[in-house]
């Protein structure tokens, strides 16, 4: 299958650009961002990335390029040491979602306080969100485990839960940064589908940060590939599959044709440097 | 061999298995309360036997038998002086937890107030308690607070420390969530830094509770005055004075009774707040 996967010709199946199309509403766009530590390591160098309404786009590369950086600048975790993030009509407290590669719950209380938080930090009381507490939380498909403690939770429903506390805002923005990384394969390619087909049920938009080319490509409308030393922008790819994707996808020709263009364009980015 | 038979002869394996490891589940259960128990009942029984075959003289070693005696004669006296050195532990531990975790959290939330304050609680930490005590003597007229001064300096220190890695030692991802959703300062501390800092607090009182007693006991040794508001720690020397080595020991069985129970308590109050998540207070199953 996959060698005749390679005879059919690429450029059908995968749209390539070094810009990316503009038909759907900006969130935010960042132009020319670079991030030096300490005055020498450059993180990050001459980024730009426009992010639309309902894009799904993955930062893809190898450790050190910078995409994890690129995630906490958008977060405003960090400022950028040059050029600026702008967001389309400014920005407010609630407009970011945050998946991190650890579950990061609070191990003390309950799965519908930690997904209350972001909630409780602005003040609002737990009654009043009651009902998008569940609706979140529902829809990650953890229904009947609003009190359980964390502990009591597996790798994947903590994840499951540190989605619902991310999406359960109606965030402007999802960042998910390496969220599926330690988890099994089974559970990862489990939650990939149940994140596409979530995604699909509320529109969100997300920036995926990986380092799984096949991930990437199933999840993604958007690749983002880098390089490391310095961290930068090598190649954007366009993935030109619809939605929604299920098994079927992950089995075609057309996804197997875009992984290899994926790679190609990552091990050229790893051969640019060696 | 049939697969059947194999079939059966590992079941039969795997369920000898099994009940083997539920017999010792229920022995060590056992074992857990009957051994200390029947090692102090050993104990016991060797000192009397020490005691009645050497003839040894009660004002050198007195039987079990009559230290506990002397403690029934002696429970009136006793009793109160208990009371005494009891409530002095008691209010030193309490004025300990809210200093210690005052301070932790001002240090937290200052640096400055760490930089300033920082080498002061060092320096009372590592001086000796005795070294100190004359001074507070001369300082402090009120008994009572002389003795409770004396016990909170020894025994505030670990809950201060604790606490202030406690605060220190919150997951980085959630510090970040935290700021991310634009918590104030206020928020992070009640929402995310104290519930971290709890198993490392609970830690510290186990330390601090033990701490306090001695703290109690050694300060009346030092700057504690005699008379019927006294506590254990002059019952013990005053029955030194007069050669009552029964009335020593009935004292002395009674500040280990309060010191295990101090433990007992804090070691209890820790299971209760941390069982349903932390690390330390959760049972695996085996």
């Amino acid at each position: 299958m996959p060698r005749r996967c390679l005879a059919i010709p690429m450029t059908d199946l995968v749209h390539r650009t070094t810009l990316p199309l503009g038909h759907r509403p900006n969130v935010l766009e960042m132009a020319g961002i670079a991030k030096v530590f300490n005055g020498n390591v450059t993180a990050l160098k001459n980024m730009s990335l426009r992010v639309n309404e309902g894009d799904f786009v993955s930062l893809l590369g190898p450790s050190g390029c910078g995409k994890s950086t690129a995630l906490r600048l958008i977060a405003g975790l960090m400022s950028p040491t040059v050029g600026r993030i702008l967001w389309q009509g400014g920005q407010s407290k609630g407009d970011i979602g945050v998946v991190f590669q650890e579950p990061t719950l609070m191990p003390w209380t309950t799965v519908e306080k930690n997904v209350y938080l972001p909630f409780r930090l602005r003040g609002q009381s737990f009654a009043a969100v009651k009902d998008k507490i569940d609706e979140a939380l529902e829809l990650v498909g953890l229904a009947n485990f609003h009190h359980a403690y964390p502990r009591e939770l597996s790798g994947g429903m903590k994840m499951r839960v540190s989605i619902a506390r991310a999406l359960v805002t109606n965030p402007r923005l999802i960042l998910m940064d390496e969220p599926f990384a330690a988890l099994d394969e089974i559970t990862r390619q489990k939650l990939n589908n149940d994140l596409l087909a979530l995604k699909a049920k509320i529109g969100c938009t997300v920036i995926f940060v990986t380092h799984s080319v096949f991930e990437s490509v199933f999840l993604s409308d958007r690749i983002i590939v880098m390089a490391a030393r310095p961290g930068r922008v090598v190649e954007e790819i366009t993935v030109d599959a619809p939605y929604p994707r299920d098994m079927a996808f992950r089995t075609s020709a057309n996804y197997a044709a875009h992984t290899q263009v994926v790679s190609q364009a990552l091990l050229h980015a790893i051969g640019e440097v060696a | 061999m049939t697969i059947a038979d194999d079939t059966r002869a590992r079941e039969q394996v795997y369920d000898a298995e099994e009940s083997r490891r539920a017999r010792n589940r229920q022995i060590e259960g056992i074992a857990r309360w009957l051994v200390p128990i029947a090692v102090v009942l050993l104990t016991l029984y060797l000192w009397n036997w020490l005691v009645v075959a050497y003839a040894l003289p009660h004002y050198i070693l007195p039987s079990p038998g009559r230290v506990w005696d002397q403690f029934i004669l002696d429970r009136a006296i006793l009793g109160q002086s208990l009371l005494v050195t009891l409530r002095i532990t008691v209010m030193a531990l309490g004025v300990a937890v809210a200093g210690g975790v005052l301070l932790a959290i001002l240090f937290n939330q200052s640096r400055f107030a760490e930089l300033i304050f920082y080498p002061y609680a060092v320096i009372l930490q590592v001086t000796p308690i005795v070294s100190i005590a004359p001074l507070i003597f001369i300082y402090i007229t009120d008994p009572t607070a002389r003795v409770l001064i004396c016990a909170w300096l020894v025994a505030f220190f670990p809950i201060l420390s604790n606490t202030t890695l406690g605060l220190k030692s919150t997951d980085h991802n959630l510090t970040d969530l935290f700021t991310i959703y634009g918590a104030n300062r206020w928020q992070r501390l009640i929402r995310l830094q104290l519930p971290s800092a709890l198993p490392y607090f609970l830690g510290g009182l186990r330390i601090a509770g033990g701490l306090a007693l001695i703290g109690a006991i050694v300060a009346e040794y030092v700057v504690g005055t005699g008379g019927a508001g006294s506590g254990l720690a002059f019952r013990i020397l005053e029955a030194s004075y007069r050669l009552n080595i029964p009335r020593m020991f009935a004292a002395l069985g009674l500040i280990a009774v309060v010191g295990v129970t101090i433990f007992a308590m804090t070691a209890l109050l820790s299971h209760f707040a941390l069982r349903k998540w932390h690390e330390s207070a959760i049972r695996r199953d085996m």
